[in-house]
């Protein structure tokens, strides 16, 4: 049965993937593409460049456009509830949790211990994302010859004002994109 | 402060405005929540966001939906949850059904390329925006457990590439066995 099987396959989707959008990639090229054959490689690469480019988790949108291409709109609809049942499932237990015993020591301590990491993993995220504007790659390069210019200036403004000023981050992105498009027209 | 009806009604609208305007992962979501609940509706307070943002990139799933759940929770308890997960899933899910017709045209036109460059380098810097301030509360503690757990776990996920899952294990016990010493002992450690 087509639903339960997108059900499924996303419900492990969402329970396995932690940390990111970037974190859940792998098991969605190895569900849609390797297991279940939903989706040809370039495909799955066509999914995340446009993931990339819509607003909205990259797990979200696979899910939507997975589910429409196997089985419509309720196919889309199905896909989706899989890939966010088990987040409101386990958020909503710890939300619980959180809002009942946030006075307990033993709860702040967990949280505070959490919070270095989690901000290990933005720093290390933002690493990543400088590295993938300024050089269009993924890794790290090994030399500054192939830094893309317009880029690294759309950033350090972009850095600079939101340091100084504490802009709306949206602000940041909308006009960093029509920059984008400014300055790579002329 | 509303009744009822009003509040799911915001709630519902808010999320959806936010998750409309999360362009490059979840990370992005935590500041432009920051801005919204905390700066501009006060909602919640800085540390409950803290709070709030930890549970949300610890659990499974895509932090938007996490970090969506625990704010509707927050506001209207499990009716406020589902309000804002709803919210939350709908702008992705209409934009990309729309353009799954269309999604070569889309992936090939140079100005949506374009913009998307510049783009890329927006969310860079608004996550590196993130990353400095978080770090700048963490040596603000003055201790050092928070900056040994902060670098091993840095090196874990960067160099080494633990799995995400056994990093945020470790972390947690830590905090609760500190939490647990300093309780026992009466005083600071580390």
């Amino acid at each position: 049965m087509i639903f339960f099987k997108l059900l499924q396959s996303f419900f492990r989707i969402g329970l396995f993937s932690i940390g990111g959008g970037y974190a859940a990639m792998p098991l969605i090229q190895h569900q849609v593409v390797d297991v279940h054959h939903w989706l040809t490689m370039t495909q799955f690469a066509d999914i995340i460049a446009i993931a990339e480019m819509t607003p909205g988790p990259i797990a979200i949108n696979s899910a939507t456009f997975v589910g429409l291409r196997v089985a419509g709109v309720p196919g889309a609809i199905i896909a989706t509830l899989g890939c966010i049942l088990p987040s409101c499932l386990i958020v909503t237990a710890l939300a619980y949790v959180y809002y009942r015993f946030r006075g307990l020591k033993m709860v702040q301590g967990i949280l505070a211990g959490l919070r270095p990491a989690v901000t290990a993993m933005i720093a290390s995220a933002g690493i990543s994302l400088i590295i993938l504007s300024f050089f269009s790659q993924r890794s790290s390069p090994k030399d500054w010859n192939g830094i893309n210019y317009i880029s690294a200036l759309i950033f350090t403004g972009g850095f600079l004002v939101l340091r100084k000023w504490k802009l709306n981050p949206f602000h940041i992105m909308a006009g960093a994109g029509i920059m984008g498009v400014l300055l790579y027209s002329i | 402060m509303y009744d009822k009806k009003d509040r799911y009604t915001q709630l519902f609208i808010e999320t959806i405005r936010l998750s409309a305007c999360t362009f490059g992962g979840g990370f992005v979501i935590v500041p432009l929540m920051r801005k919204r609940f905390v700066e501009e509706l006060k909602w919640i307070e800085e540390q409950e966001m803290s709070d709030l943002t930890a549970i949300a990139q610890s659990s499974p799933g895509a932090i938007a939906v996490n970090a969506s759940i625990l704010v509707g929770y927050h506001v209207a308890g499990i009716p406020g949850a589902l309000t804002a997960v709803l919210g939350t899933v709908l702008p992705p899910f209409f934009i990309i059904s729309v353009i799954s017709l269309f999604y070569s045209a889309f992936r090939d036109n140079t100005i949506v390329n374009l913009a998307m460059t510049g783009m890329l380098a927006g969310v860079a810097a608004v996550i590196c925006d993130v990353a400095v301030s978080m770090l700048k509360e963490i040596f603000k503690e003055v201790r050092l457990l928070p900056v040994i757990v902060l670098s091993a776990s840095f090196i874990a996920v960067r160099f080494l590439r633990v799995n995400i899952i056994i990093i945020i294990l470790i972390c947690g016990m830590t905090g609760a066995i500190d939490a647990f010493r300093r309780k026992q002992t009466g005083r600071k450690t580390l």
